[in-house]
Formats: C-alpha cells, sequence, structure tokens
C-alpha cells in the first residue's frame, strides 16, 4: 500500500482478469454451519456488513441437500411436462429467447432462526438471520411456459425437479405458479451462481427457500400435490396436539436490527443509527417500530428504500444511547396489517416444535460496556 | 400507425416467420421448445401416495436387511436410530411422541406415505451414490424400513400394489395450513403483547 496513492499510478485495467475483485479491506465472507456433512449443509450471510438491499450473489447464504451439481448449459434442459397438451423441452438457449421479466425478491430458508425457539443461541446477526438474502431475479415467468404447453382442465399442482444429487422435488400450486412463479437464469445482473441453481432456478416469490428448486431440470403438472420427502418428512410444522402443519409456505413478515447486533461493541455512549433488514413473503413492507426498551415503547423507523412485494427494505433510526442497558427490538408491520410477533405470542401460536418458519421479534441487549448480545425477553 | 402501416408491417411479420405445421398455429410458441415423446420422459419417475409412478418388481424385508446393512448402516445405523456425526435422520422409533415435549421424528412416526419413502430412496439414496439402486432393492430396503417399525408384517412382498395400500402410522398427522396464525387475531394478547 502507498502513503500516498496520488503519488504513485495506480494499477492498469482488466489486471485481475477481467470480472472484477472487491477491496482487499473488504473481508465478509460466508459462514459455515456447524453440521457433520458440508454435502447436506448451509451457510450464512454477514448480514451486518450488508451495505444494500441486494445481497452481493456471492454473499448470498447457501442450502444444499446433495452438494453443488456442476452443469453445462449447452446440455441442460427444462422439461414441462405432466397434465399438458403437449409436452416440450427447453434448452437454457431456447428460454433466453423468451420474454423476460425482473424483479427483486428476498429468498429466505424456512429453517431461518430455527435455534432461537428454545433459548437465544446465535451469537450474532450472521448465525441468528443469515439465511436470507435478496437478489435481483430475471428470467421468464411460468405463465409463459403454460402456453407453450397449454394445461388441461383439472391440472392444479406443479413438481418442480432439480439436478443434483438429491433431485430436489416440492410440489406448488399452480395458481401460485401462474400468479408469480419464476423460472430465473439471471442473478443481479449475471448468470446465476453455481451454488444458487445454474443454470436455472425457480423462484416462488415469498414461499420457503427450499421450493425454489435450483437446478431446475423439470416441471410435472398434475392434478394433485406429490408428497415428496421435503413437503412431509420435512418441512412441515410440529404442532403442540402432535399433529403438523403442511404447505405452510409464506415466509411470514420479519425483521432484525444489523446494528447494532451481536457481538459488536458500542464504544462509548452517544449517537448512533439502528439499521437492520424487514420483509415479508405475504406482501409489502407496511412500516417497521423500534423499541430500545425490550418492547414496552416503541418508535417508527425510517425505510431506507421503495417497498417492494415480497422483497426486503432496509430501515434506519437515529439513537442516543445514554450508557445505560438497553434492549433493542424491531418489529416489521407488513400491508395486510400483520404484525410480527413477540418469540412469547409465537410459542402461544406454534408451541415449541414447531421449528421451521421463525419470524419472532429479535432482541439485542446493549450491556453498560456497549457490548451486544442476543437475549430472549 | 396507420392501417396502410400496419399491413404492411403484419405482412412483414408472416414473411419473416417460416411457417412450421404445428398444434398452436402460434409461431412464437412454436418454434421455442421441442417437443417430447413418453419414452423419453421415462427417465424422469416421481412417486404419488397411490402409487402412481411405482415401477414393476418387488422386493422382502429379508432381502432388505443386507442391502441396508451394506449400503444404509454406516448412516442411519444398525437400529435406525440415524447415526450422530453423519447427518443421517432416524429411520425409526419415535412412535407416540409427537404430541409431547420430546416428539422424536422418524420415517416410522412421523412420515404420512409409504411412497415418499420408495421416491427418496430411488431418487437420492445411498447418499453418496445417489440413483444407484434397482427397483427391486428399493423394494426390498423400503421393506425392511418398514418391517423393522413394524409397519408391515415381516414377510409381506412389497411391490406396486402392496405398497400404496401400506397405511403409516401418522397419515391421518398432517392438515393443510399456510397460515397466517388465526390466533394471532385472538384476544389473550395481540401480536404486539409480550
Amino acid at each position: 500500500m502507498p502513503d500516498d496513492p496520488t503519488k504513485v499510478m495506480g494499477r492498469a485495467l482488466l489486471e485481475d482478469g477481467g470480472y472484477g475483485t472487491r477491496s482487499q479491506f473488504e473481508t465478509a465472507v460466508k459462514a459455515r454451519a456447524d453440521n457433520p456433512n458440508d454435502m447436506t449443509s448451509w451457510s450464512y450471510t454477514p448480514l451486518a456488513d450488508m451495505k444494500g438491499n441486494l445481497t452481493p450473489s456471492g454473499l448470498h447464504y447457501e442450502r444444499h441437500h446433495g452438494g453443488i451439481p456442476a452443469i453445462d448449459p449447452a446440455k441442460h434442459f427444462l422439461y414441462v411436462h405432466g397434465m399438458v397438451d403437449q409436452a416440450k423441452k427447453f434448452s437454457v438457449a431456447d428460454i433466453l429467447r423468451l420474454p423476460s421479466i425482473t424483479r427483486r425478491y428476498f429468498i429466505e430458508c424456512s429453517g431461518n432462526t430455527y435455534e432461537e425457539w428454545a433459548k437465544p443461541k446465535g451469537k450474532n446477526v450472521q448465525f441468528t438471520h443469515g439465511l436470507l438474502s435478496t437478489s435481483e431475479w430475471t428470467g421468464v415467468p411460468f405463465a409463459t411456459f403454460a402456453r407453450h404447453v397449454g394445461l388441461q382442465d383439472d391440472a392444479s399442482w406443479v413438481l418442480g425437479e432439480g439436478a443434483d444429487a438429491a433431485v430436489m422435488t416440492r410440489s406448488i400450486p399452480l395458481d401460485k405458479m401462474l400468479t408469480d412463479g419464476l423460472i430465473a437464469y439471471g442473478q443481479n445482473g449475471e448468470m446465476i451462481r453455481p451454488e444458487q441453481g445454474y443454470p436455472l432456478r425457480l423462484v416462488v416469490p415469498g414461499y420457503e427457500g427450499n421450493m425454489m428448486i435450483k437446478w431446475l431440470r423439470r416441471l410435472q403438472v398434475s392434478d394433485r400435490p406429490f408428497m415428496t420427502r421435503e413437503e412431509t418428512g420435512r418441512y412441515t410444522g410440529l404442532m403442540p396436539n402432535g399433529r403438523a402443519r403442511q404447505f405452510y409456505y409464506s415466509m411470514d413478515a420479519k425483521s432484525v436490527i444489523t446494528f447494532p447486533s451481536g457481538e459488536m461493541l458500542l464504544p462509548k455512549p452517544g449517537h448512533y443509527e439502528i439499521r437492520g433488514i424487514a420483509w415479508s413473503g405475504r406482501g409489502r413492507v407496511q412500516a417497521v417500530d423500534i423499541s430500545m426498551d425490550g418492547g414496552k415503547n416503541w418508535i417508527p423507523a425510517r425505510i431506507d428504500d421503495t417497498p417492494e412485494a415480497m422483497s426486503s427494505v432496509r430501515f434506519s433510526c437515529p439513537w442516543f444511547w445514554d450508557g445505560k442497558p438497553a434492549i433493542l427490538q424491531s418489529r416489521c408491520i407488513e400491508d395486510s396489517g400483520y404484525v410480527q410477533p413477540t418469540r412469547t405470542e409465537l410459542i402461544r401460536l406454534r408451541g415449541d416444535h414447531f421449528f421451521y418458519h421463525y419470524n419472532a421479534i429479535q432482541s439485542w441487549a446493549v450491556a453498560a460496556d456497549g457490548s451486544v448480545s442476543n437475549v430472549h425477553v | 400507425m396507420s392501417m396502410f402501416r400496419a399491413i404492411v408491417a403484419a405482412v412483414a411479420m408472416l414473411a419473416a416467420v417460416p411457417l412450421i405445421a404445428s398444434a398452436s398455429g402460434d409461431p412464437a410458441i412454436d418454434t421455442i421448445g421441442s417437443p417430447v415423446s413418453p419414452e423419453e420422459l421415462a427417465k424422469f419417475f416421481v412417486i404419488m401416495p397411490d402409487g402412481e409412478g411405482l415401477p414393476p418388481g418387488s422386493g422382502t424385508a429379508a432381502a432388505g436387511l443386507p442391502l441396508y446393512a451394506e449400503k444404509c448402516a454406516m448412516c442411519h445405523g444398525e437400529n435406525l436410530e440415524g447415526l450422530e456425526g453423519t447427518g443421517a435422520p432416524p429411520l425409526a422409533g419415535g412412535r407416540g411422541t409427537l404430541a409431547t415435549n420430546k416428539p422424536f421424528k422418524s420415517v416410522e412416526s412421523y412420515w404420512p406415505y409409504a411412497s415418499t419413502l420408495y421416491d427418496y430412496i430411488w431418487r437420492a439414496m445411498p447418499f453418496h451414490e445417489p440413483g444407484s439402486l434397482t427397483p427391486d432393492e428399493v423394494y426390498s430396503i423400503t421393506a425392511y424400513i418398514l418391517s423393522f417399525g413394524k409397519i408391515i408384517d415381516e414377510g409381506t412382498v412389497l411391490d406396486a400394489k402392496s405398497l400404496s395400500e401400506v397405511k403409516m402410522p401418522n397419515v391421518d398427522g398432517f392438515y393443510v395450513d399456510n397460515g397466517p396464525d388465526r390466533l394471532i387475531y385472538r384476544a389473550q394478547g395481540g401480536a404486539t403483547s409480550k
């Protein structure tokens, strides 16, 4: 590093190979989940380091059920068949020729924040909420494919199947697919990353991340759900009476403060800007409230960008920290009027063993010494 | 656009698009994507609860035991308990625990359909050799797992017909509910209560 960059010539263009790299001073990376097998595991997005609403593609959280497949797009096809008039396959080149749309949507793993049901476990926001990322997705609406193959009268479900070693499958209601189901190939302006489904990913806005089938190779239309492993033995929510809620698709309204958050240290009392992320899988974020006293009093936060359906927003709120212990919380209010519940309320609704879809208000305790930690109130 | 220009444009578009004999009559549709035959689609499968999609073949728990020992036990355990350190889930045990404070979810206690077990084994197992089992091997391993969990008799021959007739213990344990939780709109505290 030169002491004065104005006194030496900078480096020439394209010396890094033509793709570009971030500054050597930027070091945030995804964090590996502590699982025995990296082929069926996940990684967390470093949410506290995000500088905007879109997640850089290389920092998008990952969840794989059979590793990351290597797929040559020239040999990859999307088959659309089942209860259709004419079964067809589409090459990636075919799909690139079709009219496309571009939308910003979040994707959240239905297991995001699952470790917080019983006690405060995640030490920082990357581990508590990092199975959430937002991208600009480009692709072809499912409705276009439906027109190409023709839907039969009783068609009501669509199976999405991936070309990974888990040959991941989920059934998706046809209504949803025709409303906003997207066969995506673009993510943040370039082809989707291999970890995110290269070359094709099914995007069903607002639904559980596992339904957004990566490495999509097949859509089978049916008159009933397929009852795959991922919608029976997995990704179902056990209620206290021993029965389980199935097809709980939508990720409910949720928010989290990313600054200050777990493992951070406020150097001294004074002015700070509380910052965070809010999202809803059922609509737009209408408002975000902030509490500095563990939920007794609430004030509105500022929404820092334009809320979009099934997408995330950043929020902020100026705060003067007087040096006394404080408990910071945020709650998301969705445009339907739904308000993000407290943890106590969520457990009243679902008991202790629902596992997935934890969307309760997160609490960060700021101690007198400025240290920040994950707490339940 | 004037009528003249509209006609010229329409004629130009017609001329530019190759005429292809096809089902829809819409050139934009007919020139993108290729029709596929049932033979080409035969490489795919998905098994439905009523047995649709099950292949010909059969298997028994006796035939499944050595296959399980060789291909499954190293992760799922000799007693189908799921070995810690492998990430493999339990396949048996836990009946009667779902309504307790220590619910134990396994194929035996939780999965509602035997078809799902066949589908998943054929699809994705064994973990390190996915898709390598023959239909008879999948029937046999399925029979072994279901027999171990006392869901079928030891001597049952599993095939497309008998597997679709298997009634799993938790078949009635699920209900469709995409939320949001109705309770949140009832008294005893709204969403913002503590």
